[in-house]
């Protein structure tokens, strides 16, 4: 059974993954892999979010399947490391050096921050003026 | 039909790294499980794309449900994340910096390896071709 959650969450992971890339270029003229950067981030925030409050809304018998329904087969198929990986290769590859180091590093802090967000909220002092 | 390709492939890989990271998990707290995947996965991506583009011949649905589905969803970066702050809240500090600089430095360093090994591999067929043909 784990399998069928998983496979079902990766299907619609991968169509959206596969719909907003299509999205984004179709409508946004960007020399830059700014699809995937969106994706990368926006799936950890949720992934990060799904960890901290699927335990607390779902009856403990039910957390562990949509874990793996919407955390391991949907956010982990949604998000993507192969394809940054490539893009960044080819812009290297493409000597635009710079493009390529902004592209990797906000990948890395942006996707950690949004993580970290997801996981643990906001930072104390954003949230504590109501 | 490409959604059909990309689901299909989807499935597949989601299914593949859950295989994978439950068979080999975590190793004394270490991530392995998704840095080897997201590793092979970022090699065989690179070298995929690089070799169907000019010499394999292949059909683009096929090419959309191995590479942006299968390969797409068997790698992932939202574990990932998730997992450097599991280290960071074990304060197990290093061994989360070894982790984000393996994944990075590494995933890009297989990526550029698949690529250039395509590229080679694409050479051989074309200096081939040619001396078939003379």
């Amino acid at each position: 059974m784990p399998f069928l959650w998983v496979g079902i969450g990766g299907v619609v992971g991968a169509l959206l993954r596969y719909q907003l890339s299509r999205w984004v270029s179709e409508r946004l003229v960007v020399s830059f892999p700014l699809a995937t950067l969106v994706i990368n981030v926006s799936g950890s925030f949720l992934l990060g979010w799904l960890t901290r409050w699927l335990g607390v809304w779902l009856p403990s018998g039910l957390a562990p399947t949509a874990m793996l329904l919407l955390g391991t087969g949907l956010c982990g198929a949604y998000t993507t490391f192969s394809t940054f990986c490539y893009e960044s290769v080819i812009l290297l590859r493409e000597r635009r050096l710079q493009t390529a180091a902004v592209y990797i590093l906000t990948s890395l802090v942006i996707g950690l921050a949004a993580s970290a967000i997801g996981l643990y909220g906001l930072p104390a002092g954003s949230e504590s003026t109501h | 039909m490409p959604y059909l390709a990309v689901a299909l492939g989807g499935g597949i890989g989601a299914c593949l790294r859950y295989l994978i990271s439950e068979w080999v998990g975590t190793v004394h707290g270490f991530p392995a499980a998704t840095l080897g995947i997201n590793l092979a996965g970022s090699f065989f991506l690179a070298w995929f794309y690089t070799i169907t583009l000019e010499r394999v011949a292949i059909h683009p649905h096929l090419r959309l449900g191995i590479g942006t589905g299968l390969v797409g969803a068997f790698t992932t970066f939202s574990t990932f994340t998730s997992e450097v702050w599991s280290l960071l809240a074990a304060h197990a500090y290093l061994w989360a910096l070894l982790y984000v600089l393996l994944s990075f430095v590494g995933g890009l360093a297989l990526a550029a390896l698949g690529f250039f090994l395509a590229h080679w591999q694409n050479r051989l067929n074309l200096t081939d071709d040619v001396s078939e043909e003379a």
